[in-house]
């Protein structure tokens, strides 16, 4: 279980309260309007932002004192998710071995995540001679071969077309389903939200609230996401 | 959040502290060591000249390259890419080389003279103050060329297009587009201007000397080789010391020019400069300023090729040695810099770690060579160490250089990559070898570059510590010059620029070639 224990972010005037928990497997969408602190809530999960006060705890361990690389946490960031100087066979090895020191038994494994994301063979390119899904793609691969309880997605998928991303969610649900992780995704769209994840959190006016059902939410919105979601109804 | 505290931090604090002691150990050797009661008129008149030339030198320098590179802005011509490019070639030749060319054109035979005799004029002197300004004139008008060219450069395009549109003059472009520019960009270039003339050595030593022309390096230089006076040369190097503290103080208030001029040959399209008073005027200023600098770089090559057989055996093994001391300089330097600009991005004591790592702006090679003088030569003779000492000491006076070209590249890396890195646990040295050195390759190149050709060229330390057996390749030249062996002289000069040149060029080549896209 995660848990967000009366959790308090500042960054300058910037306000952000939370404290609500997830169940271990669960789908969640974060949404609301740009600005409104979903990135951050995220990023605080990842490490990258220390909380004012209150507590981020996963299966009743405290993770503040814990670096970024060691949280039970994969993150796919908006962008840069891989390193461009690298091959992709190589960035996914450093999901499994920071110094990239890898045994036969991983390489298979590798292989093996490749072709379950439908890049096999494709091992050696560079990520520029990928296409946007592609990268995509391989990002997933190596969350897939790091295999932690807990997957962020901090919107990787804003730049694909409608096709693409779909495909792209639908891989995620299949992986994090395989894998049995605890899903938070980031969006703005509520198509998104609907398709993906059964529960939702808002995040607007300095609050995160506790995530509920996401049909439920877009039947009956409260003030904050109605506003947001204009004239949007599932 | 928490801190990444791995080998590489703990590695860059230990070579800030290692930079520290190095320049501010020295510095304390001297003033422990300084006679402070014998500040003759002669130590003044030094202090005297080298605030006058430098402050002579900066203005000069400065005030000639606004029409300079205000034609280069608003001209197009071929071979306008060279001209910027030879711009750059003066801050990696070796000064005795520079110097060398310029005593070919306003020498006692130089060209200059040549021709006054034939005209029935009177031969005119390189040698004094005169010459020693021109010298850092040669040296410092093209820096600042490229300083204020990235000034016109950052005008937006946008911006002229709105004055055109407007309808506005030449005189109104530079009332309300070029001044404003101008009032930002020259204080940073003439104060770091001002501090390169504040350490120049060996200029003075080769052009200036007498009570005259006699800077408060050349009087550090004279006191150790030539009176063996350990008291005065600290007192004058604590002397130095205090003024370059001055400068580097006055320079952190202003905003100094990070970038060596990347992208300067951008065009920009101008509406304003289209009449022919303006176009003749560029055209003869452009004219004079290549011919200033090509010059003498010109005479270089056709009188270092005369000479080439003339050199004596010596050359060899200088050269040798030369090119080993500007090796591993370069890597020293290297490995320093890039281990503090992991440390400077690691977060903690950020600016203490930057500030050391520029600590050697303030100090002069020939005030760390007295200190490191003064702390060796009670346990061995200065002679045997004249090579590790100066390799050593090339790579503190680089660091400022390399820090100031490697440290941005390295945050945009940090920007870009650094929260992947964190979320991967890539730390410490893996980060090094998968992150940071495949990312910097092309600039860590043209840094490394940079610095091998400045130690390659290096005249300041080795000539406090080395005699015959040591002897560098500019020494060498130095040495050959002193004895009026001219084209000897020439020969070696030749010889080493062209080692200078390639060590830059095969350091900036493997940076650049398969770079990461």
């Amino acid at each position: 279980m995660l848990r967000l224990d009366r959790l308090e972010i500042r960054q300058g005037d910037f306000r952000l309260n939370a404290d609500w928990q997830v169940a271990a497997g669960e789908r969640v969408a974060v949404i609301g309007p740009s600005g409104a602190g979903k990135s951050t809530l995220l990023m605080a999960i990842a490490g990258f932002i220390a909380p004012e006060r209150g507590d981020i705890l996963w299966e009743g361990r405290s993770l503040l004192q814990v670096a970024p690389g060691d949280r039970p946490v994969s993150t796919l960031f908006q962008d840069q998710n891989l390193f461009p100087h690298l091959t992709v066979a190589q960035n996914l090895g450093l999901g499994v071995s920071p110094a990239l020191r890898l045994a036969p038994v991983d390489r298979a494994r590798m292989e093996e995540a490749l072709i379950r994301v439908g890049l096999g063979g494709l091992g050696g390119r560079r990520p520029g001679e990928l296409s946007g899904g592609q990268q995509g793609r391989a990002a997933l691969a190596r969350a897939l071969l790091r295999a932690r309880p807990i997957l962020l997605l901090d919107e990787p998928f804003a730049a694909l077309g409608p096709a693409l991303k779909a495909d792209m969610l639908g891989l995620v649900s299949e992986i994090a389903g395989e894998t049995g992780a605890t899903v938070l995704m980031v969006t703005h769209d509520p198509a998104d939200a609907v398709a993906f994840a059964p529960r939702t959190a808002v995040v607007a006016g300095g609050i995160a609230s506790p995530p509920a059902d996401t049909a439920d939410l877009m039947r009956n919105p409260p003030p904050a996401l109605a506003e947001y979601l204009g004239r949007f109804r599932a | 959040m928490a801190r990444r505290a791995g080998p590489v931090t703990r590695a860059g604090r230990a070579v800030a502290l290692g930079v520290a002691a190095l320049t501010l150990g020295t510095l304390l050797a001297v003033l422990l060591r300084a006679e402070t009661a014998s500040f003759g008129p002669a130590d003044w008149s030094a202090l005297r000249f080298t605030v006058l030339a430098a402050l002579t030198a900066a203005t000069l320098s400065v005030g000639l390259a606004v029409p300079a590179s205000r034609a280069l802005t608003r001209r197009r011509f071929p071979g306008r890419g060279l001209v910027i490019t030879l711009m750059g070639a003066p801050f990696l030749l070796p000064v005795v080389v520079a110097v060398l060319g310029l005593l070919a054109v306003f020498g006692r035979s130089g060209l200059i003279n040549r021709t006054f005799e034939v005209l029935g004029l009177s031969p005119v002197s390189i040698y004094g103050p005169h010459g020693v300004i021109l010298g850092l004139v040669f040296f410092n008008f093209p820096l600042a060329v490229r300083m204020v060219l990235s000034g016109w450069q950052a005008i937006p395009a946008e911006r002229l297009r709105l004055a055109a549109a407007l309808g506005f003059g030449p005189d109104a472009v530079f009332r309300h587009l070029e001044l404003p520019m101008l009032r930002q960009t020259l204080p940073g270039a003439f104060v770091a201007i001002f501090l390169v003339c504040l350490t120049s050595f060996a200029i003075p030593l080769t052009l200036g000397g007498g009570p005259r022309a006699t800077t408060l390096e050349l009087g550090i230089y004279q006191a150790l080789r030539f009176d063996y006076d350990l008291g005065r040369a600290a007192l004058l190097a604590a002397a130095q010391f205090a003024l370059c503290a001055v400068a580097v103080g006055l320079a952190a208030r202003l905003a100094l020019p990070t970038r060596f001029g990347a992208g300067l040959d951008r065009q920009v399209e101008r509406w304003d400069t289209r009449g022919w008073v303006l176009r003749l005027q560029d055209s003869v200023v452009l004219m004079l300023s290549c011919g200033f600098l090509m010059l003498p770089l010109a005479m270089i090559a056709l009188r270092g090729v005369e000479g080439l057989p003339e050199m004596p055996a010596s050359v060899w093994p200088a050269a040798l040695r030369s090119v080993l001391v500007a090796l591993v300089s370069t890597a020293l330097c290297m490995a320093a810099t890039v281990t503090l600009c992991a440390a400077i991005s690691a977060g903690p004591a950020a600016r203490w770690i930057e500030t050391a790592g520029m600590l050697p702006l303030a100090a002069s090679s020939l005030v760390l060579g007295t200190g490191l003088f003064i702390l060796v030569h009670p346990f061995a003779s200065p002679e045997r160490l004249a090579l590790p000492v100066t390799a050593l000491v090339n790579a503190a006076m680089a660091m400022p250089y390399a820090l100031r070209l490697i440290l941005p590249a390295h945050r945009e890396v940090e920007a870009a990559f650094g929260r992947l890195s964190d979320s991967l646990a890539l730390t410490g040295l893996a980060r090094l070898r998968w992150l940071i050195l495949p990312r910097l390759r092309p600039v860590i190149g043209f840094a490394s570059g940079v610095v091998a050709a400045l130690s390659m060229g290096d005249l300041g330390v080795i000539a406090l510590f080395a005699n015959e057996s040591q002897a560098t390749l500019p020494l060498v030249v130095q040495q050959l010059m002193g004895a009026y062996r001219m084209p000897a002289a020439a020969g070696a000069s030749l010889l080493l620029v062209g080692l200078s040149f390639a060590l830059f060029w095969i350091c900036d080549r493997g940076g650049r070639r398969h770079a990461a896209s």
